[in-house]
């Protein structure tokens, strides 16, 4: 493991770090469905920088968008406009998603434990929770069909737990070979992508562990901010931090 | 064919408590004024269907017109959390909400198989979820040529479907375009509909993923300029994000909600009234 800086040196922000590191995950041709927010950031910085033909499909029907800014909201002009095509959202989701036309879906989660399955529905009982979260919105059927599935979330224990309260997403089940037992089409979540670290799918267990952390962040504050005991990569790296370009691409998306 | 009348009228028509009612737009031509006359008018015991529950879904919560809400996701995009739904569900105010959720694919599937005339739609998806154990309209069934086992859900079939459209044509017929979600699914589902439309014109000009619903699939049609606002209606008017996010501290506070409820909903008349009560500086900038 090479040396890490200091925080003090750093010039940019662990979300930011998160958002170069997330959109790194896609490449030029990749199709990628993707929702408001985080993977919104990451989808439009990939293509505003390495990935230019990265074709964006937003759940509201907008295929192949190319904001020039980012939407407060999938319902946004913006998307409409600069699409290659807008379709209903029946079609979209059976044309398009289900039909396995989509390369990589991008996931938030309010929790997601060591097999990549995600909660977005409750904290808590769900007939008598402590906190209702909005639900499922497209993501059941996102981490269903998409060929992969990038996570992307703040680490924290609350977060990143040992079981989850509800499980909204399929990701691995219990491990193993649960989705092929299923009948899952997608191979589901490969990467979970934090403020602090990169996690990675193992490939038989399915277990997601430490595969690098982000400059300035040390394995125990890792493990410390994951509510399972997290296992650490044997070739566990140091995320490459973000460029010039990178960043600049980011700030003026963000700024924009 | 479809009758044109005011909003007040065809709300007063149409929507009768106990009634399941579909407001929809998804993320956009959300249908607000419909939202808001159904208040006025305190219609109760509502069973309301939504993909995106936001703001006017929050408003007719608070104002206690649902018994229950079908939904896939509930929030204030960008903006935080719809607090009126959420003590609905979390502590019973004003009264127990029922509620029954599905996926977005779920809901999608379940409006075709109502606007199609079949009993149920299916899909592939829900399994392994806990979706699938909690919503009892999630079912499964084994396809007879391939012997593969997809979710099966029921048809949403509506007693009223309220959309918003840009245009109607002066025969009744509507027009919309941009993103038009599942505003025709949900209309063709619905014993009864109401289209909000921004301009009633002549003839429409051709538009990129111009959707058309004819007069005759439309029960009534009521000109509301700006009916959407906050949201968008493409070419007409943009989304007023700062009404978005001032609604988070307003819906946070039950009192400050249901101030701002009798200032704006209930102690106007109609929609232009709702408007022109707004802060000026909510209705700058949102021409599109």
């Amino acid at each position: 493991m090479t040396e890490s800086p200091t925080r003090e040196a750093l010039k940019w922000t662990n979300d930011e770090m998160m958002t170069v590191a997330a959109a790194r995950e896609l490449t030029s041709g990749t199709v990628c469905f993707v929702g408001i927010g985080l993977p919104s950031t990451a989808a439009n910085l990939a293509r505003a920088s390495h990935a230019p033909d990265v074709v964006l499909i937003y759940e509201s029907g907008c295929i192949g968008a190319k904001p020039d800014r980012l939407p407060p909201s999938i319902g946004d002009g913006i998307l409409s406009r600069t699409a290659d095509a807008v379709v209903s959202v029946p079609e979209i989701f059976a044309y398009w998603l289900q039909a396995g036309r989509v390369d990589v879906g991008f996931l938030g989660a309010a929790q997601v434990d060591r097999f990549g399955n995600i909660n977005t529905t409750v904290v808590g009982e769900y007939g008598s929770p402590q906190v209702r979260l909005p639900g499922a919105g497209g993501a059941p059927e996102i981490a269903t069909s998409c060929s992969r599935v990038i996570i992307t979330l703040r680490h924290s224990p609350r977060a990143m737990v040992e079981k989850l309260d509800f499980v909204t997403s399929v990701g691995h089940g219990d491990g193993g070979d649960f989705r092929a037992r299923l009948g899952l089409p997608g191979r589901g979540p490969q990467a979970m992508i934090t403020d602090l670290g990169v996690l990675r799918c193992e490939p038989e267990s399915r277990e997601f562990v430490l595969s690098s952390v982000h400059p300035g962040v040390e394995i125990p504050d890792v493990i410390e901010a994951t509510g399972w005991a997290l296992r650490v990569a044997d070739d566990v790296s140091v995320t490459a931090p973000p460029t010039d370009g990178e960043l600049h691409a980011l700030r003026s998306f963000v700024g924009a | 064919m479809a009758r044109f009348s005011s909003l007040h009228d065809a709300v007063a028509e149409h929507i009768h408590d106990g009634d399941t009612v579909a407001l929809e737009g998804f993320t956009h031509l959300i249908p607000f004024a419909a939202g808001q006359e159904i208040i006025r008018q305190r219609r109760k015991d509502l069973t309301l269907v939504r993909m995106t529950p936001d703001i006017i879904y929050d408003q007719l919560i608070g104002m206690g017109c649902a018994r229950k809400l079908i939904f896939s996701w509930a929030g204030n995009p960008g903006a935080g959390s719809l607090h009126r739904f959420r003590d609905a569900v979390e502590h019973s105010v004003p009264h127990h909400l029922e509620i029954e959720e599905h996926s977005h694919a779920g809901m999608a599937t379940r409006y075709q198989a109502g606007a199609s005339g079949l009993p149920f739609g299916m899909l592939r998806g829900y399994a392994g979820t806990d979706l699938a154990t909690i919503t009892p309209t999630i079912s499964w069934v084994t396809c007879p040529f391939t012997g593969e086992n997809l979710a099966a859900v029921p048809a949403l079939r509506p007693d009223v479907g309220v959309i918003c459209a840009q245009q109607a044509d002066r025969d009744g017929n509507v027009m919309m375009w941009g993103i038009t979600g599942v505003q025709k699914e949900a209309v063709l589902a619905s014993q009864r509909s109401i289209v909000l439309v921004e301009e009633v014109v002549d003839a429409f000009s051709p538009h990129t993923n111009g959707v058309v619903l004819p007069s005759w699939v439309v029960d009534d049609v009521c000109l509301v300029p700006s009916g959407s606002y906050p949201s968008y209606a493409q070419d007409y008017s943009q989304r007023a994000s700062a009404f978005y996010s001032q609604w988070e501290p307003i819906s946070k506070d039950c009192e400050k909600f249901l101030a701002w409820m009798d200032e704006h909903v209930l102690a106007t008349s109609d929609h232009a009234e709702f408007l022109a009560s707004l802060d000026p500086a909510l209705l700058e900038d949102i021409n599109d």
